[in-house]
């Protein structure tokens, strides 16, 4: 039974059609396993019932010859972000403390019309605000992965969906659901060998997703393959009056239309994303990454995205000014946490926040609040605006010249845990990941290979918005090319 | 521009985040460590650039104006750290 564990989305699909093995095998393998990793910390709140549940409608369903939902019996994780009726949803905060929501975010939704069971809720930084999963309220969570210096230093799967991207890489999960605001599926995909896309804003609604910054957050699937993201990046997505940003669009039949021949196809090499200070195997694995679309059939294009240095300060100033305003909403009267003030209402109000939130999110919420005060608005809000339009512009021009644009998802591979505390330093991780999330653009990491101390590396795709397309195929490409078949030797 | 320890206070006032003398002491370093930071936005010439608030294009969409989500009252209450007769219940707000 362990090895259903070790089979992709696509294999399960199979298996349990053709009767290989039931949906409840594939359920009680994959909750043995959930009970089994708890040294991870990946899983907040374990939902054995729930996916067990969900098991049982797949197979009485075969049983009776109907046809199966896309994702029958198919048991996922899911982001502490998303929602979820009537169970924990707390954002990695202590603020959202018994949280259980009368509601189900339409992405969660989504993925339930598709037949799909929970296994429990993962792990996050608070707030999706961390790139380390180390701000969660929980703990850190601990990446299956370990150098190969043999010293067993617990090292970091990346942030925010780090719960997410670790239950993946130690099969704890066969898919999860994430959330990207400046790079949080991207870059812990890359962490942990696995694969993750952030489709277009808008694709996949936000209603029922405990919101960051809301120009700026999507969500989107983390898998083994890219073929198990198209599987439930077309679940998830889908237009939700529900929320104002959604796009009124068809769902793209984003599995069906997989494709790895990039004929005609030509990828765009951004010059500043050559950063001296990235480590020489990155800019290799990089070089690397074009041969494998060159092999493809795809033709190189070098590019230019002038604006690419200030996409991170643009970032660190609308990300914080959303998210302080968002989260203006806790305040110990509606749900969470309450800590009685001294004397006053307002007392309240700042012992409950006081209390309820960490220091990362602390100072987000102040540096959110600083930069939209009265006098300061212009001179950095209103400024970090018109930057962002400059990056969208940037990006619309790349596009002229290319179908897809190729870079490193991260800097660096995953570091130790309690390694960088310095919050600036923290925030460079998402240097390559953050540009696309401001101009809303489709992005992937795929893994690409092990750097010397054995950790994986990924690259990055940034396709043309609703391209997703083009983002999959060519990440597809370099799947097929790349061979990644490293998996973390268990430990836990 | 750099931040004062009076201003975090200040913009700590403006969170509703109750802050001890020790952590706004903290505070001013770190803020004007990442002010200093973003301010190289400065370098950039905006001018004649219209200020971008959402990426993708979209009109947005009126629906009927009728309640499509009530009579839920108890459940909404019922995640309220303290409710009472049917209302939120926070600290008395008038002597």
């Amino acid at each position: 039974m362990s090895e259903i564990t070790s089979l992709t989305i696509t294999e399960l699909q199979a298996g349990i059609r053709t009767g290989e093995f039931s949906a409840r095998e594939v359920a009680e393998s994959y909750n043995a396993a959930v009970a089994a990793a708890r040294a991870l910390n990946a899983y907040t709140v374990e939902t054995p019932d729930d996916a067990l549940a969900c098991a049982k409608v797949a197979d009485k369903a075969r049983a009776a010859g109907e046809e199966l939902a896309p994702l029958a019996g198919i048991p996922l994780g899911i982001k502490d972000l998303f929602a979820t009726r009537g169970v924990d949803t707390t954002a990695g905060s202590r603020i959202l403390k018994g949280f259980h929501p009368p509601y189900e975010s339409t992405v969660t939704g989504n993925l339930r019309k598709a037949g799909a069971g929970m296994l429990g809720k993962l792990n996050m930084d608070e707030f999706a605000m961390g790139s380390s999963n180390e701000t969660s309220a929980y703990g850190p969570v601990i990446s299956p992965w370990r150098r190969k210096d043999g010293s067993n230093s617990a090292i970091t799967p990346g942030g925010s969906s780090g719960g997410s991207a670790a239950a993946v890489a130690a099969s704890i999960a066969p898919g999860v659901t994430g959330t990207d605001t400046g790079g949080s599926i991207r870059q812990p995909a890359a962490f942990t060998g696995i694969t993750g896309i952030k489709p277009t804003y808008g694709r996949c609604s936000r209603w029922g997703i405990v919101s960051f910054a809301s120009s700026l957050d999507q969500a989107g699937p983390m898998a083994r393959t890219v073929r198990d993201c198209a599987i439930l990046l077309e679940a998830m997505a889908g237009f939700d009056p529900k929320d104002s940003t959604s796009l009124d669009l068809p769902v793209p039949k984003c599995e069906a239309g997989l494709s790895s021949d990039l004929n005609g196809k030509r990828i765009g090499i951004p010059k500043e994303y050559r950063i001296d200070s990235v480590p020489a195997e990155i800019n290799a694995l990089w070089d690397r990454g074009l041969d494998w679309l060159r092999d493809a059939g795809a033709e190189p294009v070098e590019i230019s995205l002038p604006h690419t240095k200030y996409a991170l300060p643009t970032y660190y100033i609308i990300a914080p000014a959303e998210a302080s305003s968002n989260l203006a909403r806790y305040d110990g009267v509606r749900y969470g946490l309450r800590v009685e003030g001294e004397h006053t209402l307002n007392d309240m109000y700042e012992a409950t926040r006081a209390a309820g939130f960490g220091a990362e999110v602390k100072r987000r919420i102040m540096i959110g609040t600083y930069v939209l005060s009265a006098g300061f608005y212009d001179a950095y809000f209103t400024k970090a605006q018109k930057v962002r339009a400059l990056i969208k512009q940037d990006f619309a021009q790349a596009f002229r010249q290319c179908d897809v644009i190729l870079t490193p998802t991260a800097p660096s591979a995953a570091f130790g845990i309690g390694e960088t505390t310095d919050p600036l330093a923290m925030y460079l991780n998402d240097v390559f990941a953050v540009p696309a999330s401001l101009a809303g653009l489709p992005a992937m990491s795929v893994p690409g290979g092990l750097d010397a101390q054995g950790l994986p590396l990924g690259l990055h795709l940034i396709g043309n918005e609703l391209d997703e397309q083009t983002v999959l195929n060519a990440g597809l490409a370099i799947e097929e090319r790349a061979g990644f078949s490293a998996r973390p030797e268990k430990w836990w | 521009m750099s931040v004062s320890a009076e201003q975090v206070r200040h913009i700590a006032n403006l969170a509703r985040l109750a802050m001890s003398e020790e952590e706004i002491q903290r505070l001013v370093p770190e803020l004007n460590n990442i002010l200093g930071w973003v301010e190289q936005l400065g370098e950039v010439n905006t001018d004649g650039v219209e200020p971008l608030a959402t990426v993708v294009e979209q009109k947005l969409r009126l629906r009927e104006d009728k309640v499509t989500d009530g009579d839920c009252r108890d459940e909404v209450l019922a995640n309220a750290p303290v409710a009472e007769h049917g209302f939120f219940a926070v600290p008395k707000v008038i002597e």
